[in-house]
């Protein structure tokens, strides 16, 4: 494990308790409203560390509630999508012929509409801020790479001998897929499935600051972000501190997926 | 060639049928209708309302009057903003999102790759190192935390260029746009020509170029440039679909009168025709892009056959 790696664990560990323990470590709620501190700077003396938005909540605590909800989330979203993703991709690749051909077709087809779009489409379906129909909407165009990856995998797989021995010796097609290929093709995807976590991330908050994502009372990043930009000229520190928080997070995850990647392309994984 | 590139063409069409259906479909199963407000109106009036849109039609009626007016380049009257048609909203701010995402993706392509080839030829430089470790922070940084930032420090702090809204004619307002989103597309365009630079600069043909005595910038121009540009010009299609997506968040964060903020405001107000509307444009524009890409690289790569 590089030094680099190691760092972006740590700061990974570190944000994550943070996020986990604020309601303990700091006096403030989420909704708690401080009417002589509206709009303050970060200080010491009111246990604002990172200041407070237009009506007096605690940003430290709000941004790390954000935090929570994005974490959360980007890790459900990818599973959702890791699980989809890896039995179209077993399937269509194991089963080859017009099956293969017509469900890779269909993942090409939506490959080729825009993401943002799909994810908008089903964002205005589902009820509006709930946060389970967020994670659905997301993983279920999250898949798409993951199936075709998986597909990839298993063509290969496939011409091996254990797997021929395992169709010689009878063994039905969905064990042979959940025992033989699924445990095969595990270090690829959870590689890639962390590379997914920071694009789900980046999606959920890139809704929320549009205002397709997540509602108030409930903060997230992209929502923290969008209403200190609208205060940027007078309170930077609105904008700035659940802009830094987005980007450690986003920095960091790409990097530890990166460095999997690349073990696991260079077969030592 | 010809005859691929009108395959291609008429390939696009079953694409652009399932984009249209889907988004036809799943956009009407949504709970709650553009005419719901905090006040239910009279059902008289709602029933009026609704048919002179023609919603008080079965689900497979309206679709077909969908396709049918589509097919005449109608796309409907919008149900928010009374008296426009969605034709009419989108030609308004259509020319605007395109000059932006046009200029941004030209930036980035024509700074990215110059770059990036540099990286991979000065590649144990601490200049090639240092540029390769900002090109990922710039491919991780998203639109909308890029977009508030340049506005603060070059609008606010360092007021250098306009920002907040747009005057026809005046290109100081877009400048900070442009750099927004080309940012993180030229970062990884970058990163990929400096990838598939040097292993090309490795191959036994660049070697033999050198050793002929040519001079090391007619080997990289014209002799290494052409094959590493495959996988950039591959990139291009999810490029301009990445321009078009920042576009939505840029527009809202400079308050430019564009195209995008329709598909966002449509999608809050289950403005159905709007929605559908911005999707074919932008699905139109996604797709043709890819095609004039997939065609790029077959005059890039001759191995690649167009058949």
């Amino acid at each position: 494990m590089s030094a680099g790696v190691r760092a972006t664990l740590i700061v990974l560990a570190v944000l994550a308790a943070l996020a986990l323990a604020a309601p303990w470590i700091s006096p403030w709620t989420p909704d708690a409203l401080d009417w002589d501190n509206l709009a303050a700077p970060p200080q010491w003396a009111q246990a604002h560390w990172l200041g407070t938005d237009r009506l007096g909540r605690d940003l430290f605590v709000r941004g790390m509630q954000a935090l929570r909800i994005s974490l959360t989330l980007g890790l459900l979203a990818t599973l959702v999508s890791v699980c989809i993703g890896v039995t179209w991709g077993a399937v269509a690749g194991f089963v080859g012929g017009r099956i293969d051909a017509a469900m890779m077709r269909f993942v090409d087809i939506v490959y080729a509409l825009p993401y943002v779009f799909i994810v908008i489409i089903l964002s205005t379906m589902l009820p509006r801020g709930s946060l389970a129909a967020l994670f659905i909407a997301i993983g279920a165009v999250g898949w798409l790479t993951m199936a075709r990856i998986v597909r990839g995998q298993t063509l290969s797989l496939r011409q091996r001998e254990f797997v021929t021995a395992a169709i010689a010796c009878g063994v039905r097609t969905p064990a042979i897929l959940w025992r033989h290929i699924v445990p095969n093709v595990a270090t690829t995807v959870i590689a890639y499935a962390t590379l997914t976590i920071p694009q789900v991330i980046l999606f959920e908050s890139f809704l929320s600051f549009l205002g397709l994502g997540v509602q108030e009372p409930v903060a997230s990043l992209g929502s923290l972000i969008n209403e200190g930009a609208q205060e940027m000229e007078t309170s930077p520190w609105m904008l700035l501190v659940p802009a830094t928080l987005l980007v450690t997070v986003l920095v960091a995850l790409s990097v530890l997926g990166d460095s999997l990647r690349t073990r696991v392309k260079n077969g030592n994984g | 060639m010809l005859a691929y590139t009108l395959r291609r063409i008429v390939g696009l069409v079953p694409t652009l049928f399932v984009l249209v259906t889907l988004a036809f479909f799943i956009i009407r199963l949504a709970p709650g209708g553009p005419f719901d407000q905090e006040q239910a109106l009279a059902p008289a009036i709602r029933a009026n309302l609704d048919a002179a849109y023609g919603l008080d039609q079965p689900l497979p009626v309206q679709y077909g009057r969908y396709l049918g007016a589509l097919l005449r380049g109608d796309l409907g009257p919008s149900f928010r903003f009374k008296d426009f048609s969605v034709n009419e909203l989108i030609a308004s701010g259509l020319p605007l999102s395109l000059t932006t995402g046009l200029a941004a993706a030209a930036l980035a392509f024509l700074v990215g790759v110059p770059l990036g080839a540099w990286a991979a030829w000065r590649a144990r430089s601490r200049g090639a190192r240092l540029l390769m470790n900002l090109s990922l922070l710039g491919v991780v940084l998203p639109a909308f935390v890029v977009g508030p930032l340049l506005a603060l420090l070059f609008g606010i702090y360092w007021p250098v260029f306009r920002i907040g809204g747009y005057e026809p004619g005046n290109p100081s307002f877009l400048v900070l746009p442009v750099i927004t989103l080309a940012l993180p597309v030229g970062a990884y365009v970058a990163r990929l020509t400096r990838d598939s630079m040097s292993e090309v600069l490795a191959m036994p043909f660049i070697r033999t170029a050198r050793a002929k005595g040519l001079s090391s910038r007619r080997v990289l121009v014209h002799h290494a440039l052409r094959p590493a540009l495959i996988p950039v010009v591959s990139y291009l299609g999810p490029a301009i679909a990445f321009v078009v997506t920042g576009s939505l968040v840029v527009e809202t964060v400079f308050g430019l009168p564009g195209s995008g903020r329709f598909l966002v405001q449509g999608a809050i107000d289950r403005d159905y025709p709007l929605v559908m509307g911005m999707i074919l444009v932008y699905g139109v524009f996604t797709l043709v892009c890819n095609l004039v890409a997939d065609l790029l690289y077959g005059w890039l790569d001759p191995r690649v056959r167009l058949t």
